[in-house]
């Protein structure tokens, strides 16, 4: 079973998409982009507030509550989240699920607290992984812009223990290059959890997301730029993985029995 | 005059999504933790994210375990969602043993973390999953779902239930089967979430108001929108 997923880097009120994280460009009002996302099938949708975290605020709630509002899919939410205060604000807004990187790092007791008052599948943990060295990689924070120190592996494996149900996989060096996403990685990552892995930051083509499952094992892809610009379609993608006997909602079949 | 549906509002719920799902059924959508407000209602839902213990606290807290059970007898429907029909069921597992409303005979465990080749399955099950009937294939929920339903699932836990019959549907996770719906009467019980399972999920709760999902323009705007 795959999911997939499209994922909003929201700045203010817009929906922006950069290149490693930066260098944003703003594509327009997220609202329009997600209900189209949704309509045509997406699986959920992610929110971050790509710079929330610089600004030590999240902006996030009014655009959530306006966005769940007419959404009936997951919604995942990050940036900027710090405490179980700021957990309860966004779920209580409409969103299913949080992400959350910065605060994680500098706190790893909030997976636990998130997780032991929402449960696990509410602790997303996200993660901006930068190649070190072959088959290395190092935590970054920011938008890819501070280095953590942490190895990614071993972050992951203490993040999880902690209490994150599903981690959000970000290679800062694939992202917004549709170039296709950091398969050793997503092996790396996969391999070693058993919470689901969603590989995110790099999709150009077809062919990049069924590396990402068949390659790399993700359990779920999260698109941006491709779904963006129109590259690809949600229903384009959603046949090919049916071609390839990928498993996924069926989503066209049960909306016509309405 | 729209539907009205009460809400349990009990500290544990995404109850933003499920109003909002309920007004797009073209009900109106009351939260409350006022025990005659809930007792009045003419239609009941118990959402719930989170732990089976800490619901039940945050219930009996609120003094709302005796009315809710109360409600459950008068015959008028009530909808449990995710934890919300996890505690319909006597007891669970999770964190030591705790009693739950005991509305429906069974109780509530961990899906097993081996799947039967030994190997590691992911927990918390999240994600889509298409509903399966079993014995229940000719009733009533698996007539208006239809065999291509898919709800979406986050949870770590899963209703047993005492008697077979109660069981109305159910999904294959990695070799395990999921209770997914449970019902008796007047009572329906989801362990996908409804308000967030797409249109799929948006037909569940018309049903369960009693509606006919192709006489709301919500519905017809929405499959318009899909063309």
């Amino acid at each position: 079973m795959i999911r997939l997923i499209a994922r909003l880097d929201i700045k203010g009120e817009n929906l922006i998409k950069g290149v490693h994280l930066e260098g944003l460009r703003v594509m327009g009002d997220p609202q329009a982009f997600s209900q189209k996302y949704y309509l045509d099938g997406a699986d959920e949708l992610i929110y971050i507030d790509s710079v929330a975290s610089l600004y030590g605020r999240n902006n996030l709630t009014e655009i959530v509550r306006r966005t769940a509002k007419d959404i009936f899919v997951p919604l995942t939410v990050g940036g900027g989240v710090r405490s179980v205060e700021d957990v309860r604000h966004l779920l209580a807004s409409g969103a299913d699920k949080v992400a959350i990187n910065t605060a994680a790092v500098k706190n790893p007791g909030l997976i636990s607290e998130v997780s032991r008052r929402f449960g696990s599948q509410c602790m997303v943990l996200s993660v901006e992984a930068k190649q070190a060295a072959p088959g290395k990689w190092e935590a970054y924070t920011d938008n890819g812009r501070e280095k953590t120190g942490l190895d990614v592996v071993e972050w992951v494996r203490e993040a999880v223990k902690l209490g994150a149900g599903e981690v959000l996989l970000t290679s800062v060096d694939k992202e917004g290059t549709k170039k296709g996403f950091d398969i050793p990685l997503l092996s790396a990552i996969s391999e070693l959890v058993n919470v689901p892995v969603i590989a995110s930051g790099g999709m150009g083509n077809l062919d990049h997301l069924f590396d990402a499952v068949e390659k790399g094992h993700a359990n779920a892809v999260a698109m941006a730029s491709v779904l963006h610009y129109g590259q690809l379609t949600l229903p384009q993608i959603r046949s090919a993985c049916r071609e390839r006997n990928m498993v996924l909602r069926d989503y066209e079949k049960t909306s016509s029995h309405c | 005059m729209k539907k009205q549906v009460v809400i349990v509002d009990y500290g544990m719920g995404n109850v933003f999504s499920v109003s909002r799902a309920l007004e797009f059924c073209g009900a109106e959508a009351v939260l409350s933790a006022d025990a005659a407000v809930i007792e009045a209602a003419q239609y009941l839902i118990l959402p719930g994210v989170g732990a089976f213990p800490d619901g039940m606290q945050e219930l009996s807290g609120r003094g709302l375990v005796e009315p809710l059970r109360r409600y459950a007898r008068s015959g008028k429907p009530f909808l449990g969602i995710c934890l919300g029909m996890q505690m319909f069921f006597q007891s669970t597992e999770e964190f030591g043993f705790h009693e739950g409303l005991g509305i429906l005979p069974g109780m509530v465990k961990q899906i097993p973390d081996r799947k039967a080749d030994g190997s590691l399955r992911r927990i918390p099950h999240i994600g889509w999953n298409r509903l399966l009937y079993g014995a229940a294939k000719d009733g009533a929920i698996a007539t208006a779902l239809g065999d291509n339903f898919w709800g979406y699932f986050v949870h770590s836990f899963a209703a047993e239930t005492a008697k077979p019959e109660h069981r109305l549907a159910y999904c294959d996770y990695d070799g395990f089967e999921v209770t997914a719906v449970v019902g008796s009467e007047n009572i329906l019980g989801c362990q996908f979430h409804p308000e967030k399972s797409g249109l799929a999920g948006l037909k569940l709760l018309a049903r369960f108001l009693g509606e006919e999902t192709t006489a709301n323009p919500a519905f017809q705007t929405e499959l318009a929108a899909r063309k």
